[in-house]
């Protein structure tokens, strides 16, 4: 185990970087600047502000700098001495370009745990339900209840969040005004983006474990288990249900990363002040650093949450040996 | 990161994709009868058995973590500012000297104030950090008078020195300030912020040459190297705010980058105006309070104020309709205006703004004026206001919003109509017989819904009246600002909107060389024109001279202008001290609460025809401690 997690370590470097370059040159690929407006600005005052922000200097060398561990400004390493470490290696994702008043780590630090909670909050009821429906549409595959479970699980995930959000303040707001419209701070807050962002986990959850669950009740075991008169409940849930599951965790790897990364949408409706948007409108916005930022924070959770749920899969099946290499 | 499930699954080694391939395995037909039977009873309490020491645990870890996350969203729901408004977008910055754009403008006159501001009526320039001023005869040299006693919000005195020190910090290069060039007719201060002279030559950076001197405590004298009869507005436009000496020589000694910045955050921003910074939270809201220390603290009724940052306009809407916004503008959805119009809360009024298509004057066979003009004449923009807007845009004759402003008249735009494009086609060679035909033309607009469909109407005019083909095309709103400067367009839809009441503004983006000129048109007769109005200090004499210069810009039409815009705002009716003004600047601080008597009386005196409204908000009403019950 440890082995493996160190190797993964060390791999973690590699895709570090390679994230953060091909991002950051994609990044100043792109046409438009950072301060381009349709008030275009007198030249000389054009200047102050690229150099106010280093981007008068060549790439490579904003590269170097953005990268770190070295401040390489007039303040930095080689200039006063002020900073001598910057960059990200040193933890600094820089100043945001569009909120001025900001760095990059503040604008995460304040937008990462409002979407963390209504993503945990969407996921847990996501999986609770998911996981339950699913699990009742396999008992009785081609049964009544699986064909309205599939119905909804295919509506769950063919439908628009904007529509279902659309349709759930239409609903709890104006129809029946249980939930305030819009806004972050209570529970009742919570409550509407939590289920408009998790309803299509909950849907996509039910038919991973309802396909999973089909697939591992049919395998010679169970029947062996049958055969010994093993309780039903303790065939499903004992030993079928850890294998039904296994797809479920390897697709909630990436799936909790994004969806606790938050989303435009749904925080564009609710007015939500998370992360979600910032991912969108900070390319739109050009603003390099806070782009970057999101991008190199949902890395590290992609990579975190897949390392965790290969834990979490040897901890499920017991045929599967972390590290060991055939 | 491919290799995670490879590893971890042994039986599917070559199931590389990200999605874990569930949809493509196929459910094994199960005997269902035979099977699913004796399991379902298992069904009837499905979660009692959930056992299994890992498992438990597993599901236990992931509760907790879940719970934890939920945790940090600290929920607690801030209680309701006394009023709250929504600015659409988040703030650049709360720095006057690097700010640019309306929302930033709302808050910084929320949070500081100016030597003058503007009358929110009659945007004339009234007395704010400074209680008087006077000029000398020649109008060049203005010395204004603070209020004595005046303080900063941590109590500091509030002198001319400070003044004088926000203005060069204002001007110095390395405060990158995008609006510093609004100062540039001060003496000397173009050479001192941009090290060139007006000629681009090389100059000294020294700031006694600058004329804008403190002489003693509060008097602050400012000299301008020629008259201009619009330097108040300058003076009253939101980066013209003074900042705090010693916090920002704080934040520059401080070596971290967040200790530069650290000087605009809630609790330490010090600032001298009605309100001050209490809290902020990225795309949430700006909570300011009442500073008891602002000289007409008296006069404001607001004790706690909320900037919204709600982008989504139909959301911004739910949240004016359920009492949580008390005013909105900007945002609202352009789909809803036509039936917002008929309420009693909807105010349009004359906006100091005009939306224009700029025609690429280097690209044959828009090079030619008659080109341009009859592609001008063809536009059906009485549709485009009262089908397609709806809110009470007019079409646009001129440049100049509104066909004037104050007292300036704008010239007309030729009127022809339908027939005179044809006639000016043929005679520039496009139409008639042997005629070339005329290559396709594109409208090239930033993506959205009410530019796209305004683009529509005018390709169809286009097509229908002069037989043109007419491309759209649409782009990101960054890339088109480059597609923009580089001429890379036909036709460009284009706006401008005036930062003070000056028909100066309109005219000057289309000066020789200017970066907003984006057209490639140039003509001598025009510069030299804006020039004499320029060092023109009898406004009248100033008026003709920019009548001249828009007239032959009306002429050549390296713009065509399409319509004006309105202002349109949403305000609670039981609001009181809103005016709709034509650079829609209203002064929030100024407003305050109406009882319901007073509701009544106001209710009673508006023109019958408007569609009553729900009123939210304090029925005993809240006012100023100074309020005398007189309607201010």
């Amino acid at each position: 185990m440890s082995r493996f997690l160190l190797r993964r370590l060390a791999w973690f470097g590699v895709t570090f970087w390679a994230v953060v370059t091909v991002s950051f040159f994609m990044m100043r690929a792109v046409p438009g600047g950072p301060f381009g407006s349709d008030r275009a600005l007198p030249a000389a005052i054009e200047r102050a502000v690229r150099a106010r922000y280093h981007l008068d200097w060549p790439l490579w060398r904003q590269y170097l700098d953005y990268l770190g561990p070295l401040d390489l400004s007039e303040h930095g390493a080689f200039g006063t001495r002020e900073r001598v470490l910057g960059g990200v290696l040193a933890g600094d994702l820089g100043p945001s370009l569009k909120y001025r008043d900001f760095t990059v780590n503040d604008v995460i630090a304040q937008s990462l745990p409002v979407s963390m909670a209504l993503g945990a909050a969407a996921l847990a009821w996501a999986l609770a339900v998911g996981i339950t429906c699913g699990l009742l549409a396999a008992l009785r595959p081609g049964g009544r209840t699986d064909a309205a479970l599939r119905l909804a699980a295919s509506a769950g995930i063919a439908l628009p969040n904007f529509a279902l959000a659309g349709l759930l303040v239409l609903v709890f707001v104006y129809w029946l005004p249980i939930f305030p419209v819009a806004g972050w701070g209570s529970w009742r807050q919570l409550a509407l983006p939590a289920l408009a962002l998790g309803a299509p986990f909950a849907a996509y959850a039910a038919r991973l474990t309802r396909t999973g669950m089909l697939e591992v009740l049919s395998q010679d075991w169970i029947r062996a288990a049958r055969a010994k008169g093993m309780p039903p409940r303790t065939i499903v849930f004992r030993h079928a249900l850890r294998g039904a599951l296994l797809p479920v965790v390897s697709w909630l790897g990436p799936a909790a990363a994004g969806v606790l990364t938050g989303s435009l949408v749904i925080e564009q409706i609710f007015h939500v002040p998370g992360t979600g948007s910032h991912f969108v409108n900070s390319a739109l916005n050009r603003d390099y650093t806070l782009a970057m930022g999101v991008t190199i924070v949902y890395m590290v959770l992609v990579y975190g949450f897949n390392t965790l749920v290969d834990v979490t899969y040897a901890l499920l099946d017991p045929r599967v040996r972390l590290g060991a290499r055939s | 990161m491919g290799g995670r499930r490879r590893a971890a699954l042994p039986l599917a080694r070559d199931s590389g994709k990200l999605s874990p391939a569930a949809p493509t395995i196929k459910p094994q037909r199960i005997g269902s009868k035979r099977l699913a039977s004796p399991l379902h009873a298992a069904s009837l309490s499905p979660m009692r058995g959930m056992a299994g020491g890992r498992g438990a645990l597993a599901c236990a870890g992931l509760a907790t973590a879940l719970g934890g996350l939920l945790a940090l969203a600290r929920p607690g729901e801030a209680p309701r500012a006394d009023f709250a408004f929504n600015l659409g977008t988040e703030v650049t910055t709360l720095d006057p000297g690097a700010v640019t754009g309306v929302p930033e403008g709302r808050v910084l006159r929320a949070l500081f104030e100016g030597l003058v501001r503007r009358d929110p009526r009659t945007l004339q320039p009234r007395p704010a950090a400074a209680e008087a001023w006077e000029t000398d005869e020649s109008g060049t040299v203005y010395t204004f008078r603070l209020r004595s006693g005046a303080r900063w919000s941590n109590g500091d005195p509030l002198r001319a020195e400070d003044f004088e020190w926000s203005f060069r910090r204002l001007l110095e290069p390395e405060t990158a300030a995008p609006y510093a060039y609004l100062l540039w007719p001060v003496i000397g201060a173009r050479e001192f912020n941009t090290g060139l002279g007006a000629n681009g030559e090389p100059a000294e950076r020294d700031w006694a040459r600058v004329g804008i001197r403190a002489l003693d405590g509060p008097t602050l004298r400012i000299e301008l190297r020629q008259p201009s009869p619009h330097f108040l507005d300058v003076l009253a436009f939101y980066a013209m705010m003074p900042v705090h000496r010693p916090s920002l020589e704080a934040a520059r000694a401080g070596s971290s980058r967040r200790a530069q910045v650290d000087w605009l955050r809630p609790g330490r921003l010090v600032s001298n105006g009605p309100f001050v910074l209490a809290g902020r939270r990225i795309n949430d809201r700006i909570r300011m309070t009442r500073n008891p220390l602002y000289w007409d603290a008296d006069g404001v009724a607001f004790r706690t104020l909320d900037a919204l940052v709600v982008s989504s306009p139909s959301t911004a809407l739910d949240l004016y309709l359920a009492g949580e916004i008390d005013w909105l503008d900007a945002t609202l959805p352009p789909e809803l205006v036509p039936r917002l119009a008929q309420r009693e809360d909807f105010h349009a009024a004359p906006y100091l703004a005009t939306y224009f298509y700029r025609v690429n004057v280097t690209r044959p066979p828009l090079d030619d004026p008659r080109v341009r003009k009859a592609l001008a004449l063809a536009i059906d923009r009485e549709a485009i206001c009262s089908k397609l807007l709806q809110a009470g845009q007019r079409p646009a004759s001129s440049m100049v919003p509104w066909g004037g402003i104050g007292d300036y008249v704008a010239p007309r735009m030729d009127a022809g109509g339908a027939e005179r494009a044809r006639e000016l086609l043929a005679e520039a060679g496009w139409r008639g017989p042997g005629a070339r035909e005329l290559p396709p033309i594109e409208i090239h607009y930033n993506t959205a819904d009410v530019h796209r469909d305004i683009a529509e109407v005018v390709a169809a005019g286009w097509k229908r009246e002069l037989g043109i083909e007419v491309r759209l095309r649409n782009q990101e709103w960054k890339v088109y600002l480059d597609t923009q400067s580089g001429l890379a367009y036909d036709v460009s839809r284009s706006s401008w909107i005036a930062d003070y009441a000056d028909p100066a503004t309109f005219l000057e983006i289309f000066e020789t060389g200017g970066e907003n000129n984006r057209t490639g048109w140039s003509d001598a007769r025009f510069d030299a024109l804006l020039a004499a109005a320029r060092a023109e200090a009898e406004p009248a004499r100033r008026n003709a001279r920019l009548a001249e210069a828009e007239a032959l810009l009306l002429e050549a039409l390296p713009a065509i202008p399409i319509y004006w815009y309105v202002t349109q705002n949403l305000v609670n009716p039981r609001l009181g001290g809103f005016h709709a003004n034509a650079l829609n600047d209203p002064l929030p601080s100024s407003w305050y609460w109406m009882d319901d008597p007073e509701l009544e009386r106001r209710r009673a005196a508006q023109p019958p025809g408007r569609t009553r409204v729900a009123a939210p908000g304090p029925r005993e009403g809240l006012h100023a401690p100074a309020h005398a019950g007189l309607d201010r």
